[in-house]
């Protein structure tokens, strides 16, 4: 037991500090139909231990494939990425990836037992005490009632939830998200956004969450790069950590989405153009 | 309104009597939703079609009746060893089944390193999956011998093609979102297959387990009846093979009936069982 609590305490995000990811004059290629297609231009951005950083756009300005890219999933055609200075080679557990699809979790597991999954395959602890984790990783994010259920029993928005404590029971370095709740219900993205809010300031976990939702940038992130045309370029970089703007009824919530809205809106006439 | 309420009414009115036809045919309709009972209605109906129909033709030589079959069938256990006949066979199979099944396997994981390793492997299933295993007895029989050695070459012929496709083809339609996951997690080579590709191809992976069965089953019975004796104990087919040459017809449908009931008794207690254990359970299939 101590040597759990220890444990818990040397990996939580909240010890940790200093500069954690870097991207330096990032350019993206994916192949499409055998065409290279250029998704991003010289993209830059620093995160910091405990940040929380949206990438925010139209689709198609290769919000998606900058967060491939730090996954390790799609190698960079120039420019760099740093996890606290090692380049990115490959994916790895260091940094976990929340995706958009349901079927994210695997259908042959049990809530707990897809929780459990990442830390098993990492072989540094048995069984009983991933489960443990698990458990509690779920009852973080609500689901302590459905621990043996199978995936395709339950909701998209409770499916959502139990990637996102397999994401957290990791203690990775860094959490991906990409779209996590562009599937889901209005209702039940509205909530889910509230509670992701939550357990990031209680867990001070670091975020790279890319989005097309304005208020879902603002709400969720410290600080947001907006992007746009195609390939993709950073339109601007807003500080989004003030308190008054974690709640969707203030003015001062209001005011920045218009305002971002704006930067948006004057990227499109740009393109027309 | 007074007019929506009437009809609400009548809506009332009819529930009663729907419920009530429900209990009257109620012992009926729980009996047939048993699966089991339903199947054994089909068998028990097929048995007297087969009964009727052989005593209307009245050739006990050409066509032995349902009853007379199930007596030549209770004989051949108690006095001819069909039993044994019978395990001989499934011993046989087991062995050419298990073979290609592991040798399948091994082809698809290395078909999933690389593209060409890959498009080598469709290359010799889509030259050998249409090949009857059973024409290449008589080569097998020049290069092995008469005997079990060239059976389990024909049977590991029969299943490793199919089921090597079908298993391909299964790691093929695993969905993107689940093979990053199993990357992002760190898994490689052995592990990625083990514990990503297999699990979520597992329909398939199934569905070739149960077409590799029944082709060996088909093979092994051909390769008996064609080519007789192939082991020291015989088999099934040999077993067909021997009565009918002696025009002992109820015989005949006694041994086809064992090779039918085998079936039977691995689609159902052990595919059937396997499915809703696994792909049933788990939502991958209905």
């Amino acid at each position: 037991m101590d040597r759990r609590a220890a444990d818990v305490a040397a990996r939580s995000s909240g010890g940790r500090t200093g500069l954690v990811l870097e991207a330096a004059e990032l350019s993206l290629v994916y192949e499409r139909e055998g065409q290279p297609v250029r998704a991003v231009e010289e993209v830059d951005f620093k995160l910091e231990a405990g940040e929380r950083l949206v990438l925010l756009g139209p689709s198609g300005c290769g919000k998606s494939s900058i967060l491939k890219a730090v996954a390790g999933f799609l190698q960079p055609a120039s420019g760099h990425i740093l996890i606290r200075g090692q380049p990115v080679t490959g994916p790895g557990p260091d940094r976990i990836v929340v995706f958009q699809e349901f079927d994210q979790l695997l259908p042959w597991k049990t809530a707990r037992q897809n929780v459990a999954f990442p830390l098993l395959v990492a072989k540094r602890i048995g069984r009983q005490e991933a489960y443990r984790y698990a458990d509690d990783a779920l009852r973080k994010v609500g689901l302590s009632h459905v621990l043996d259920a199978f995936p395709h029993t339950l909701s998209g928005g409770m499916k959502q939830r139990v990637a996102i404590a397999r994401a957290l029971v990791t203690q990775a370095e860094i959490l991906l998200m990409d779209e996590p709740f562009a599937a889901l219900d209005a209702l039940t993205r509205n909530r889910l956004q509230t509670d992701l809010l939550a357990l990031a300031e209680e867990l001070k976990f670091t975020l790279v969450f890319v989005t097309h939702s304005v208020e879902e940038a603002v709400l969720i992130g410290t600080r947001i790069q907006v992007l746009g045309g195609r390939p993709g370029r950073t339109v601007a970089t807003i500080s989004v950590d003030a308190p008054q703007l974690k709640d969707r009824t203030t003015f001062e919530f209001q005011d920045i989405v218009r305002h971002i809205h704006g930067y948006l809106q004057s990227e499109g006439t740009e393109k027309a153009a | 309104m007074s007019e929506q309420v009437r009809s609400l009414e009548r809506v009332r009115d009819v529930q009663p009597r729907i419920v009530r036809e429900a209990k009257r045919n109620g012992w009926l309709r729980s009996a047939t939703s048993s699966v089991f009972v339903r199947r054994l209605l089909v068998l028990v109906c097929l048995a007297a079609i087969w009964q009727f129909s052989a005593a209307l033709a009245h050739n006990p030589i050409l066509f032995p009746s349902f009853t007379e079959t199930v007596s030549a069938l209770a004989e051949a256990v108690w006095s001819e060893n069909l039993l044994q006949y019978a395990f001989a066979s499934v011993l046989v199979l087991l062995k050419g089944y298990l073979l290609g099944i592991g040798l399948a396997l091994i082809l698809v994981s290395f078909a999933t390193l690389n593209n060409f390793l890959r498009e080598a492997l469709l290359t010799l299933t889509a030259m050998f999956n249409p090949l009857p295993a059973i024409a290449l007895l008589p080569l097998a029989m020049l290069w092995f011998g008469l005997g079990e050695k060239s059976l389990i070459f024909v049977l590991l012929h029969s299943v490793t093609w199919p089921f090597s496709l079908a298993t391909l083809t299964g790691f093929q339609s695993v969905p993107e979102t689940q093979r990053l996951v199993g990357r992002n997690y760190g898994l490689r080579g052995v592990r990625y297959i083990a514990l990503i590709l297999v699990p979520s191809a597992l329909p398939s992976i199934i569905s070739g387990l149960k077409i590799g069965w029944a082709f060996a089953w088909r093979t092994l019975i051909a390769a008996e009846l064609v080519f007789g004796v192939s082991s020291s104990s015989g088999g099934l087919g040999w077993f067909i093979f021997r009565n009918r040459n002696e025009l002992f017809t109820d015989k005949v449908f006694a041994g086809l009936i064992t090779v039918i009931a085998i079936g039977l008794v691995v689609e159902f207690g052990i595919f059937r069982a396997l499915e809703s254990s696994t792909v049933h359970r788990w939502g991958q299939q209905r």
